[in-house]
């Protein structure tokens, strides 16, 4: 390669530095390093890097403190918004935000995700929903879609068997405490710049004490899908964007 | 120094919530359930968030309770949360975590009947989910067992002192006896919060931003790697060991002369003290240890005791639970009994003195 082209003046995108070289645990074509990028991005950009403090989930994103250079708490499963409610309401001033997938944030962590909602703490939940679980093996999630197959629903999801897929971030819009609920994705680079304004609109509510703030990403699991890269961006595209609906269901700015 | 309007007649319960204000804790976070609710409520009534800047906070369950104590005691912050038997229950996972992630803090237990929903009159039942970590893994939490609402006000303060010197959940185990009874009590001096930097200084583990770019801290009980998770246990059994050589607290009431031990913690050891009175008018020389530290256990001194005395009776207010730890101290070198009731009822001092008789064949 001509070395000389890697003058200053030529660089016109580089990985934010609170992003570490750490090889990522992450599938090829997953939306995990992409949302990553963007909560690194969105902080540095910020000035957060003192300030801020994430609490990673169960799930694929357990070790989401790994890859981002920021102090971070590694909570149980389902109870990132709990140990994220008590971290701003002793620390004010400082950014709190989770980080959680479908089955942490929307079955195991239901109530404590509505209640520090509606509580309207001054916290970000970023929502990673991929309708399945990831990290154990692509079982049924809370979120996964009608018919959809995975390890636990091998026939498709029924309703008589599995019930209906959650839509919590739809719940989300209807509590008092929330002020700006969005759901997004990161498939395409236009979707990658809207969702990391929407973080950036997030973490900026969160700093201004405007109440609660969701952004939903809706996200591939190419493993989990048995898809892929390219076939999971274009099956969320085509099945997880009409059941999931991208844009903003609530902004009260 | 104290103050005349510190000297106060209330409840334990009470007790708790006011020597929590008074002795800088950051953050209370519970959950309503009898016979407790009082700590939350002393709290809501109170408003310390208007003077001392302490966080109340009513949460949607015991188990968001306790994560709120996992994240507050690893951004380096003293909260506390309390419950009764079914919620500690409840809280075990969060426990668990915590010890595993060495976060400091204080679980109040005021105990009631069980098992399950139980009753909601007092209990000791809960000893060995208290003192035998009562979680998944290898763990155990520093339990302090009050027998007034005195100590109730007292143990707040030490307990958080224990955590955040060892790294280490610690838990007041009470019950519904000490927490309801109310009793002559002279609350803790005032003491302030600490400040942003003491808290950096004394918890530079601490999840609190990363100020001045130093490393990131991470609060975390996940290791994959087996030798590393190892290791990390072998920590913390050094941990345990160091706290079983310096943190034992007991109490001796009439040992000296004594043929026979009884052995209560809590408010059996109240009940215990009005028996032993009666037995020596009647001529029997019997004394009290009163475990203030259910772990670490006084191992030691029941060791030296049983050597002294003719037959040891663990007096608890559940089926027996103690007695196992205070055979295991005595290794069979005196006959140990165990007397308690069940059920929520506590037991009187006449029964207490007539289960020492008939096991131990003393005339009446």
């Amino acid at each position: 390669m001509d070395e000389s082209i890697l003058s200053p003046e030529n660089i016109v995108y580089k990985k934010p530095t609170l992003m570490n070289d750490n090889h990522m645990h992450y599938c090829p074509g997953c939306s995990h390093g992409v949302v990553h990028k963007l909560v690194a991005e969105v902080i540095e950009e910020m000035g957060m890097t003192e300030k801020a403090v994430g609490v990673s989930p169960v799930g694929c994103s357990v070790f989401a403190y790994k890859y981002i250079d920021i102090d971070w708490q590694e909570a149980a499963h389902g109870r990132a918004p709990a140990i994220a409610t008590a971290i701003k309401r002793l620390w004010p001033d400082r950014l709190v935000f989770t980080y959680q997938g479908d089955g942490d944030l929307a079955c195991i962590g239901t109530a404590e995700t509505i209640h520090a909602l509606n509580r309207g703490e001054n916290i970000t939940i970023i929502f990673i929903n991929n309708a399945i679980y990831g990290m154990t093996g692509g079982q049924m999630a809370p979120t996964t879609l009608m018919g959809m197959k995975t390890a636990t629903c091998p026939y498709g999801r029924q309703a008589d068997l599995h019930g209906y897929p959650l839509k919590i971030t739809e719940i989300a819009a209807q509590l008092e405490g929330t002020c700006y609920v969005t759901r997004q994705s990161v498939h395409s680079v236009a979707a990658i710049r809207k969702a990391k304004k929407a973080i950036r609109t997030a973490f900026e509510n969160s700093m201004n004490h405007r109440g609660s703030s969701l952004v939903e990403i809706v996200s591939t699991c190419s493993s989990g899908w048995k898809l892929s890269p390219v076939q999971a961006n274009q099956w969320m595209e085509e099945n997880m964007f009409k059941f999931y609906e991208l844009g903003d269901l609530k902004n009260t700015l | 120094m104290t103050q005349e309007n510190d000297i106060v007649l209330m409840k334990g319960n009470e007790a708790i919530a006011h020597a929590a204000i008074r002795c800088g804790c950051d953050g209370y976070f519970g959950y309503p359930i009898t016979p407790q609710s009082e700590i939350l409520e002393t709290l809501a009534l109170e408003k310390p968030w208007e003077t001392t800047g302490m966080v109340v906070l009513q949460a949607e369950s015991e188990v968001a309770s306790i994560n709120m104590i996992y994240g507050g005691g690893g951004a380096g912050k003293r909260v506390m949360t309390s419950s009764s038997s079914p919620g500690v229950a409840l809280m075990q996972e969060g426990i668990a975590y915590m010890a595993g992630a060495e976060i400091p803090g204080l679980i109040v237990n005021v105990q009631r009947g069980g098992p399950g929903l139980g009753t909601i009159q007092p209990s000791q039942g809960d000893y060995f989910q208290a003192t035998r970590g009562g979680g998944n893994g290898d763990y155990y939490i520093l339990v302090l067992a009050p027998s007034s609402v005195q100590e109730m006000a007292d143990f707040v303060d030490l307990s958080f002192e224990l955590a955040f010197k060892y790294r280490i959940p610690a838990m007041i185990l009470s019950d519904g006896v000490v927490g309801q009874v109310m009793e002559k009590v002279v609350l803790p001096p005032f003491k302030p919060r600490r400040t942003e930097e003491e808290i950096e200084r004394e918890c530079p583990w601490a999840s609190t931003g990363r100020k001045g770019g130093r490393p990131i801290n991470v609060i975390t009980s996940l290791e994959l790697m087996p030798e590393a998770m190892e290791k990390h246990n072998l920590h913390l059994q050094e941990k345990y060991n160091l706290i079983r050589e310096n943190e034992v607290r007991y109490e001796e009431w009439q040992t000296e002369d004594a043929d026979y031990l009884i052995i209560a913690f809590g408010s059996a050891a109240r009940i215990a003290q009005k028996a032993i009175g009666d037995m020596r008018s009647q001529g029997l020389r019997v004394g009290l240890l009163r475990p203030i530290t259910l772990w670490p256990f006084p191992t030691k001194r029941i060791c030296e005791l049983s050597e002294q005395v003719k037959g040891i009776l663990s007096f608890e207010i559940n089926a027996g639970q103690m007695v196992e730890d205070v055979r295991l101290a005595v290794e069979g070198r005196t006959p140990v009994a165990h007397y308690g009731k069940m059920g929520g009822i506590v037991p009187t001092p006449d029964e207490l003195i007539q289960a020492l008789k008939s096991n131990f064949q003393l005339k009446d």
